[in-house]
């Protein structure tokens, strides 16, 4: 609740017509992309600039009224759920792209920018900025920020985290703080960078970031690799790297998987196949012939039925958006669709998939797998009925298998939904308490009145709903 | 318990009764649709004005979290119905059939004026349905054009008392036809090439009086490209102003009248050349499903819906020698053509074939132009808002002619040039109109 008080100071900080609190408003904002979390925040709150933002930060903090930053809500963990109410807090009035800086190589952004937006911006002058997380389209880059997105590309390119340079920050006191800078190097003190990114809205509020780019790879291939069994599939992946190739993209979906896409997308994808893997490399144009040329040796060698090159770049871009479709397609097949992306290191790919499927026929209950196979991203998907509370229960199982899988094979229990509510609980499987409390420690000293966030990340109770055996 | 708290709980009754909870369900809330939608991007994002905030607040509604309040119907009523938000959902909800059925909940709750009552009933149960009053409503306008009633009226600034987007309305209606060319016209009509198929065709009530010169150009573009067609007499109006509108009784009725009027045809295909009314053609069969005795009927009907422009390309009308003074030429497309019929290649196939005509793409021509049937006279800031946006778009590549496929979006692109003042510039005409000028 929001006091009468704290209301009308929010108000005028920022405007009676950028606070907003109707039940329709309420609604629209009290959930993500994520199954099963919805919570009515009391109040949506569009500042203007960083100092109405600090200002925001101040009052919420001396009344302790939690903050919920959000992009475009496309979170998969209820990072964005508004779990303990308060107030959301949105940036479509800071969305600029604020610089290209043309000799430095970086562009600068406020939070509100869509991902996809700058992308196009920096390429149509010849820059590359790589993270391309499946949601570019609609997600915000103080989303992708705050969340360390990943994309199709971390193989080769890294995430997120990996192009941010230099960051404005508004700290819970509403203290404003600029992190690093246009520098490849800087040493001055911790780096607080890389602590706030991947930080989902725990720490404070980015206001600003400078994002590396780096030139535009002169040539791209891509091709599609087809499979009848699930396992051979896998082990090109593991191949194709130990034979010290790094594609750009090395993605893979299993059967239901390419039923669903291609049902919505239609690009002519093999429906019979019980896997395939989107390859892709780019590069100087001779590397990239020869990388293609080996990496269609090993995928017959490891019994692929078919390797096709995609003939144009629209058809490459096809296949693409058709992969980045996966998770909404597989929403067709049943009313609910969770999906986790427990992660292992990339020689253990093969074991994984298997063992998801041991796990996935254990529990009695259906999981579609897809994902960045490159980078032992995988995206196992369970389709089910969030009104089946018997099925739910075998799908929780389902999942904490899965991540003690992970955990056993050197693996981590998200490799880039983040923790969020949803994963709140398995974090101390793969952090231990050690692990846990210093993060706490790192929590309380930002933000003692935890306002930020509240709710993430770290789990309410401190029963552990997995134990490792 | 007062009237209006009776009404609300009605109404919240009725959702939970009528809306189909796996459809709400099978929205998983991805935001795949966010970037589609022209009333979230025109109001700065706000997701409320989304199909996954409009569909969150149904269910809402339907799980009790929140009442159905005014906020709750504006929103519906903002919603232009464009579905630009359908073939860009991975899941494949089925938005326009959920949009449709909250927004018939509202209707038939609804305490309306004595007037308003009036003005519905006049407008749905006796203006649209039957063509012969079409036709007396037609014959007014055209008094109203040709008298001298309009220059005199023009003159005397009684306009100024409506709002901005009716008058503009008012200067772009096309040159009504005369009362006497509204003639019956022929039932059969031969092919003027080699036959190909037998078409029936459907006139559509606004098509067939003030848009009566682009059904006979359609008809004529038809015989060209080797079609026989058959127009039955006894066709009804769309019923998809009534559908949008919450009359969906009339709707199922208008539905049914078409469907015997053309089942016994024997036509290949019902050829249609307005999206808006096609989009509805299609949708019979989700109209009538709680009806098991025409369920097969709806079906057999819609599988053989098509635009013109669709069979004119299945017909190698675009290899024909087609020939314009030089111009350049854009494409608006018609949202229920483009998302719910899916035809949006054949228009542009069709237009870059004629010689002299160079085609430009227009930028985001996949987004609303506003028209909506009849938002742009009910939702007039906003629909202006999108045409605004829109013609900066079009001034970005300053065709000669912007080229749309229904009526409704015609009309609104020639409101946008005349808003614009540029009507000594450009001109808005129906693909059609075009096509029949560029093989003569």
């Amino acid at each position: 609740m929001i006091s009468v008080d704290a209301r009308e100071k929010l108000k005028s900080i920022v405007g009676n017509e950028n606070y907003q609190d109707s039940n329709e408003m309420k609604l629209v904002y009290s959930y993500d992309a994520t199954p099963n979390f919805q919570s009515l925040p009391d109040a949506i709150v569009s500042p203007k600039n960083t100092k109405e933002v600090s200002e925001l930060l101040k009052t919420c903090n001396e009344y302790q009224i939690p903050i919920v930053p959000r992009g475009s809500g496309t979170n998969l963990a209820a990072g964005t759920c508004p779990t303990n109410g308060g107030i959301v807090l949105l940036f479509n009035h800071m969305k600029d792209i604020i610089e290209i800086d043309e000799d430095n190589l970086t562009v600068t952004v406020q939070p509100g920018v869509i991902t996809l937006d700058m992308v196009n911006a920096v390429e149509e002058k010849g820059f590359f900025y790589p993270p391309d997380p499946s949601s570019m389209k609609i997600s915000t880059m103080g989303g992708n920020l705050m969340e360390n997105s990943g994309g199709l590309r971390g193989l080769k390119y890294g995430v997120t985290r990996d192009y941010v340079l230099g960051l404005e920050v508004v700290l819970p006191n509403g203290d404003i703080v600029q992190t690093g800078g246009k520098l490849a190097k800087d040493v001055a003190g911790y780096d607080l960078t890389r602590l706030l990114i991947g930080s989902e809205g725990t720490l404070g509020i980015i206001t600003e970031a400078t994002l590396k780019l780096i030139p535009m790879p002169e040539a791209k291939k891509t091709v599609l690799a087809v499979y009848e069994d699930l396992e051979s599939a896998a082990r090109s992946v593991s191949k194709i790297i130990s034979d010290k190739i790094i594609p750009t993209t090395l993605e893979f979906m299993d059967q239901s998987t390419i039923k669903v896409v291609e049902d919505f997308a239609k690009v002519g994808l093999p429906v019979e196949a019980e896997a395939v893997l989107l390859i892709e490399q780019d590069g100087p144009i001779e590397v990239v012939e020869r990388d293609m040329a080996h990496i269609e040796k090993v995928c017959k060698e490891m019994n692929a039925i078919s390797v096709q090159v995609a003939q144009s770049e629209e058809e490459a871009d096809a296949l693409r958006t058709a992969r980045r479709s996966a998770l909404s397609a597989l929403a067709r097949l049943r009313p609910t669709t969770i999906l986790e992306d427990a992660t292992v290191p990339r020689s253990e790919i093969a074991k994984m998939v298997h063992a998801i499927k041991e796990i996935e026929e254990k529990h009695n209950v259906t999981i579609c797998t897809f994902g960045h196979a490159g980078d032992g991203n995988l995206h196992p998907t369970c389709l089910t009925d969030a009104r089946d509370h018997d099925e739910l229960k075998r799908v929780e199982q389902a999942f904490e298998d899965i991540f003690v899988e992970a955990i056993k094979l050197g693996g981590t229990i998200t490799g880039e939904h983040g923790v969020g509510e949803m994963k709140s609980p398995y974090l101390e499987l793969k952090l231990g308490e050690a692990g846990v409390n210093a993060m706490k420690s790192i929590k309380q000293a930002f933000d003692p009145n935890n306002i930020m966030n509240p709710g993430k990340i770290f789990a309410k109770d401190e029963r552990k709903r997995v134990v490792i055996g | 318990m007062t009237t209006k708290e009776q009404r609300k709980q009605n109404v919240q009754q009725s959702f939970e009764d009528r809306m189909e909870y796996d459809e709400l369900l099978n929205c998983m809330r991805c935001g795949f649709c966010l970037p589609s939608c022209p009333t979230y991007l025109e109001t700065n994002r706000n997701e409320a004005a989304s199909p996954r905030g409009r569909i969150a607040l149904i269910k809402g509604v339907v799980d009790g979290v929140i009442e159905p309040d005014q906020d709750f119907e504006d929103q519906l009523n903002m919603c232009l119905g464009c579905r630009a938000c359908e073939p860009v959902c991975p899941s494949g909800v089925n938005y326009g059939h959920i949009l449709e059925e909250a927004r018939d909940i509202l209707e038939s709750n609804k305490k309306r004026t004595a007037p308003e009552k009036a003005v519905r009933w006049f407008a749905f149960d006796k203006l649209f349905p039957h063509h012969q009053n079409m036709v007396r409503v037609n014959s007014l306008l055209w008094f109203y054009q040709s008298s001298g009633i309009q220059s005199v009226v023009r003159k005397s600034g009684v306009l100024k008392l409506f709002p901005d987007n009716m008058q503009t309305m008012e200067k772009v209606l096309p040159p009504i036809p005369k009362p006497s060319d509204l003639k019956s016209r022929p039932r059969h009509l031969h092919a003027e090439a080699e036959q190909k198929a037998r078409v029936a065709f459907f006139s559509g009530c606004l098509m067939d009086t003030m848009f009566m010169k682009t059904n006979d150009a359609t008809l004529s573009l038809l015989q060209k490209a080797g079609c026989e067609i058959v127009v039955p007499e006894d066709q009804a109006c769309c019923g998809a102003l009534h559908g949008h509108s919450g009359e969906k009784d009339s709707a199922k009725a208008l539905a049914k009248r078409n469907i015997e009027a053309f089942e016994s045809l024997q036509a290949d295909y019902i050829i249609l050349n307005a999206g808006g009314c096609g989009a509805f053609l299609v949708d019979y069969g989700h109209l009538l499903k709680d009806e098991p005795e025409w369920t097969e009927r709806a079906k057999a009907f819609s599988e053989k819906i098509k635009d013109i422009s669709e069979v004119l390309v299945e017909m190698d009308f675009h290899k024909k020698d087609l020939k314009l003074p030089k111009r350049i030429a854009t494409y608006q497309d018609s949202c229920h053509l483009r998302n719910v019929m899916r035809t949006h290649t054949a228009p542009r196939k069709l237009l870059s074939s004629i010689e002299g005509v160079e085609f430009v793409e227009l930028k985001e021509a996949d987004h609303c132009c506003g028209s909506a049937g009849i938002y742009n006279l009910v939702q007039e800031e906003m629909s202006m808002q999108i045409l605004d946006h829109k013609m900066e778009k079009v001034r970005d590549i300053s065709p000669q002619v912007i080229v749309t496929a229904n009526p409704g979006c015609l009309l609104q692109m020639k409101m946008g040039i005349e808003r614009e003042g540029l009507g000594d510039q450009m001109e808005a005409v129906h693909l059609v109109d075009l096509l029949l000028e560029a093989v003569q």
